[in-house]
């Protein structure tokens, strides 16, 4: 099983780093929204109710990290289910003898690519003047978090593509986390938000992460019990869905 | 189609929702943020128009069409304009969706009746500057894989511009600097003083010379990549 998660990891991240088809849109959309968001919306801090002490674009890289790992996630949806339309995959299943090692090949290659992606919009985040008030182990959880997170998108994508196995599967693998990451405190704190963006984001998982990071960024350790709680059995679910969506690969 | 229909309003809903505090800022222009974000959709409908077009356009250049259709009398020049009037006809039908699915979310539109297609023109200019820049890319790429790649760098000039907020509201000085020389700022600026403030003769001469502009630069460098395409055939 390790050789097989081996093959395809290297596969994977060979093709994301030599085809700018799949490296740019992974890396250039944490880096937008990033940057987008933090230097266009630095004022929001001056609205009455804000007290994020790091700062806007802190707050910001919060939810680009968590944004980032979940997509991540989607985009190695993509790559499963054109894997499936070109042949390539029917063929690396009749070569592994363990075929959740395939899984873990695009679970790790994604993880690795993740955290790469991750620290060129930190150092981006870092040259705008983004304070980061947590101390080491804070920044392990984070990335603890984050890598957590980005398991769920891989394995929500996987299941779909291994179900589907076509590319036109696309939006059914990206919606749904676009849906639940912009239901989210994306641009100012649960507290400000009011109506019906306020109840959906009280009940919204992804809530939990993005304030789960924040604190971890501020140096606290409110949310971050509860952001765990719930991203630990998401993930384990989604694998759950990911194997189902092997065996129903195997059955063609 | 799709995605490009729901998308632009499910971002219009979800950010104008979350940044809704953000109107209470002094200084601020409009009433309420839904009224700030409403020309946005306008820009990311005629954003994905183009991407699906010059993907379109790269597949039937890795398929051979291209090098088929270079064989046939058509003018390049009639290819090209053919690819753009498409994606304005669809961009138009989404603008109508879009404009009704803002008023419906609670937006104002100052300009009144005749500002609408005034409104739609605009942004389909811009729609055909977009247009032109993807078909650019799909012609020199030949590669729809290659476009779907590259489009993101698109997404850049929206992003670094006034889109989400007010240029003098804008606290970080590099920021506000690139949102004044980007000019993706004076076409949703443009767009944006209809629905906000009605009729402002100056604003709108920017934006439409800005898009202009944009599509004779575009179309002048796609017409070139297009020739080389057939030259090569």
């Amino acid at each position: 099983m390790i050789h097989v998660a081996y093959a395809v990891a290297y596969r994977v991240m060979k093709k994301s780093l030599t085809n700018v088809s799949f490296l740019l849109p992974a890396l250039m959309f944490p880096v937008i929204f990033f940057v987008g968001f933090a230097g266009a919306l630095s004022g929001v801090d001056r609205v009455p109710g804000f007290d994020y002490e790091p700062g806007y674009e802190t707050f910001q890289f919060a939810f680009v990290l968590v944004q980032s790992a979940a997509m991540a996630g989607v985009f190695t949806g993509f790559g499963i289910a054109q894997d499936f339309e070109r042949g390539f995959a029917r063929r690396l299943m009749i070569a592994a003898p363990r075929r959740s090692g395939i899984l873990i090949g695009y679970a790790v290659a994604t993880m690795i690519r993740w955290v790469m992606n991750t620290a060129v919009v930190l150092a981006i985040g870092l040259l705008i003047g983004m304070e980061i008030l947590g101390g080491g182990l804070d920044l392990f959880a984070l990335l603890l978090l984050g890598l957590t997170v980005n398991m769920i998108g891989i394995l929500w994508a996987a299941g779909v593509a291994l179900r589907l196995r076509s590319t036109q599967a696309g939006p059914i693998m990206q919606f749904p986390i676009f849906l639940v990451i912009f239901l989210a405190p994306v641009f100012v704190p649960i507290d400000l938000l009011t109506g019906w963006i306020h109840a959906v984001a009280t009940v919204n998982p992804f809530t939990a992460f993005i304030e789960g990071s924040r604190s971890l960024l501020a140096g606290s350790t409110d949310d971050v019990a509860v952001a765990f709680g719930i991203a630990v059995p998401l993930a384990a679910l989604f694998g759950l869905w990911a194997l189902t969506g092997m065996r129903s690969a195997e059955r063609g | 189609m799709a995605f490009a229909l729901v998308f632009p309003l499910f971002f219009l809903f979800v950010v104008s929702s979350g940044l809704d505090p953000v109107s209470s800022l002094p200084g601020f222009p409009a009433d309420s943020y839904v009224d700030f974000m409403f020309a946005i959709p306008f820009v990311h409908g005629a954003l994905f128009t183009a991407l699906n077009s010059a993907i379109e356009l790269g597949r039937d250049i890795d398929t051979g069409f291209v090098n088929r259709l270079a064989l046939t009398p058509a003018r390049g020049i009639a290819i090209m304009l053919g690819n753009l009037a498409g994606g304005v006809a669809l961009v138009l039908i989404q603008y109508c969706i879009y404009f009704v699915g803002g008023l419906l979310m609670g937006a104002h539109f100052e300009a009144g009746l005749l500002g609408v297609p005034v409104l739609f023109a605009l942004a389909a200019l811009g729609a055909v500057a977009i247009g032109a820049a993807g078909m650019t890319v799909a012609l020199r790429s030949g590669s729809p894989e290659a476009v779907q790649g590259i489009f993101p760098l698109f997404f850049v000039g929206l992003f670094l511009s006034s889109m989400n907020m007010p240029r003098n509201l804008i606290e970080n000085d590099w920021f506000q600097w690139i949102a004044t020389v980007n000019p993706v700022s004076y076409l949703i600026e443009g767009l944006r003083s209809l629905v906000v403030v009605g009729w402002d003769p100056e604003t709108l001469a920017i934006g439409f010379g800005v898009a202009l502009g944009a599509i004779v630069l575009a179309l002048s460098v796609s017409a070139r990549a297009f020739s080389a395409r057939m030259t090569r055939t």
